[in-house]
């Protein structure tokens, strides 16, 4: 699993009414839940995010309401990947439930910067600058969370081990 | 070998099995699955692996509390739908609109118990920790892979253990001793863990102030919170005939994380500042500020011991010119008392706008949104910026006997003023 984009930094305690505040979220549509992402942080995010790019934050990332609209909302505006010092477990399960790739990387937050282009890679459990100048570390996703992953997320995972359970 | 925690006993009995340690990671079967609008999207989860209902729909609970009553056509359009998933599945355990906040529910409604475990589709779930159960926060479709397979897995949590010593000043709350809990441990201060209060002041403290307190614990992010059920618990719910043994407390011997006193007598009236839960000062050093809005209610301060304490505070008494003070009770279980009480009565007459029961304006949706440069004393659980609507809003929070009293002042109040005697 490796994923490649450009580097949105942001600070401690990112909590998840910045990512997608409450009020947005008497309609599900994952469009309309993107076109708000990260609002309470960023106003322009939303708008300047691109495909494949990567958020690089402080501890606690996901903080505060377990809404997994806020997963949804970062997924559909198309961000590969969450690296933080820390992650509130409940955006953290979230993530890997529905998908989103999250690492915990004691020193990416300092070594990278806005608009930097970086690339995962789990395997060497590193983030590394693709000018190959800078490098921080990852810690890998416990075994269970990286099962999950690779199964998509949750429901296939469980419909995956309902379907072995039947037959 | 030492002996085990609450948490860790809590969580071998619902694994099957024998003695856990933290650490561990466990498959767990949940008591009580729990889930408010976002039942909405548990439901569509749900509907991805092909089974008609939930693997025990008894031990499923549903609540409509956050959007109540509807505030727009798609919320209500979405109630409908969890109306009709309810029926259809048989969940017996649906709470409908204007009964109250699900966290509240779970409690007065004693559908959890004592060594209880109860997940939910929110992060407050760790409230029901007041009556001696093990409760965290899930994501919907967590919750769904629960509603499935009866099952989740979860790791067992480290205990920091808080005793409480010594008597709580006048016009001091629980509330006061959350936040300064807030104060010392920050947002992530007691991450992942399980924080378990204990000592000799614990039996001062009722069901309703053990529920702030274990509420207010996801604040600093603990995974859930514990105050082990005790004689207290046992005067509140004399229908449960055995008494909650050893099973529901911690051995002496259990190996906590750590172990802090917690001096009562020095926790004065208190407030957090805007923005960030840590940003907590003694109530005279906000003096200056003024506030547009005072709430009361949430999960965390609505219950009819804050109904109760504003309305001491109030008593023949007017808020400020231009100032809006809303109360929302937790329940309707609190509102009819209160009601009963004339304490509903004496908020009214004091200039108070009673909102239905529910999470109200908690979460910006509506009945007290909040505009640009606006100002906010709640007695909820979260200043996030934004929480309550405008970015550009501010919220404060303090217990309901502060909130009030700044009701009354048109700022930031001390409720030392108001309220002369002892409850
Ligand atoms: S009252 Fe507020 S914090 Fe409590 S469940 Fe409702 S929205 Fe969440």
């Amino acid at each position: 699993m490796t994923s490649e984009g450009r580097v949105w930094k942001f600070g401690d305690d990112v909590n998840t009414d910045m990512i997608i505040p409450g009020r947005y979220l008497d309609r599900y549509d994952p469009k309309h839940l993107a076109s708000h992402a990260m609002e309470g942080a960023d106003k322009d995010f939303a708008s300047k995010v691109r495909p494949d790019d990567i958020v690089i934050a402080g501890k606690n990332f996901g903080c505060g309401s377990s809404r997994e609209q806020a997963v949804v909302a970062l997924k559909e505006s198309g961000v590969s990947a969450v690296i933080a010092k820390s992650f509130a477990r409940i955006f953290y399960r979230n993530a890997i439930n529905l998908g989103l790739l999250v690492i915990a990387s004691d020193s990416a937050a300092e070594v990278f910067k806005d608009g930097d282009m970086v690339a995962v890679d789990l395997g060497g459990s590193a983030v590394r600058s693709k000018d190959g100048t800078k490098m921080a570390p990852l810690h890998k996703p416990p075994e269970r969370a990286m099962a999950i992953l690779r199964a998509g997320g949750l429901i296939p995972y469980i419909k995956s081990s309902l379907g072995r359970e039947v037959g | 070998m030492s002996g085990r925690t609450v948490a860790e006993k809590i969580l071998a009995r619902a694994s099957g099995l024998d003695s856990v340690r933290a650490g561990e990671v466990v498959e767990a079967s949940p008591d009580l699955v729990l889930s408010h609008e976002n039942t909405f999207l548990v439901d569509r989860s749900f509907s991805e692996f092909g089974l008609s209902r939930p693997w025990d729909p008894d031990r499923v609970v549903v609540v409509l509390d956050h959007r109540t009553p509807a505030n727009t056509a798609e919320t209500a359009r979405v109630h409908a739908k969890i109306r009709e998933t309810v029926k259809r599945m048989g969940i017996g355990k649906f709470f409908d609109v204007g009964q109250g906040i699900c966290h509240q529910l779970l409690v007065e409604q004693k559908l959890v118990r004592p060594g209880g475990l109860v997940v939910g589709a929110d992060s407050h779930t760790s409230t029901a920790g007041a009556v001696g159960a093990f409760g965290t926060g899930l994501g919907a479709t967590e919750v769904a892979g629960v509603w499935a397979t009866g099952r989740t897995w979860l790791k067992v949590p480290e205990t920091m253990r808080i005793n409480m010593v010594g008597h709580l000043n006048r016009a001091v709350f629980p509330k006061d001793i959350a936040l300064h809990l807030a104060s010392k441990l920050g947002p992530s201060g007691a991450d992942y863990k399980c924080i378990e209060f204990g000592g000799m002041f614990l039996f001062d403290i009722s069901i309703s102030g053990r529920m702030v307190l274990c509420n207010m614990a996801v604040e600093m992010g603990a995974k859930t919170a514990i105050v082990p059920a005790d004689a207290t618990f046992a005067a509140w719910s004399p229908e449960c005939k055995e008494p909650p043994g050893d099973a529901c407390r911690s051995d002496p011997d259990a190996r906590f994380e750590s172990t802090t006193d917690l001096e009562m007598e020095r926790i004065t009236p208190l407030v957090s500042g805007p923005h960030r839960i840590e940003a907590v000062r003694s109530v005279e050093e906000f003096g200056d500020v003024r506030i547009d809005q005072a709430f009361i209610g949430t999960c965390t301060n609505g219950r009819l011991e804050d109904l109760i304490a504003a309305s001491w505070v109030l008593k023949g008494n007017r808020i400020a010119p231009g100032v809006r003070l809303i109360v929302s009770p937790a329940s309707r279980t609190v509102l009819a008392d209160a009601l009963d009480m004339g304490v509903i009565q004496t908020i009214v007459n004091a200039g108070g706008t009673i909102l239905p029961p529910g999470c109200g304006p908690c979460l910006g949706a509506h009945e007290g949104v909040l505009g640009p440069g606006e100002v906010c004393i709640s007695s909820g659980n979260r200043n996030f910026r934004g929480r309550m609507g405008s970015d550009e809003a501010e919220i404060y929070l303090a217990s309901p006997a502060t909130v009030a009293a700044s009701a009354i002042e048109g700022k930031v109040a001390d409720p030392r003023r108001w309220l002369t005697v002892d409850l």
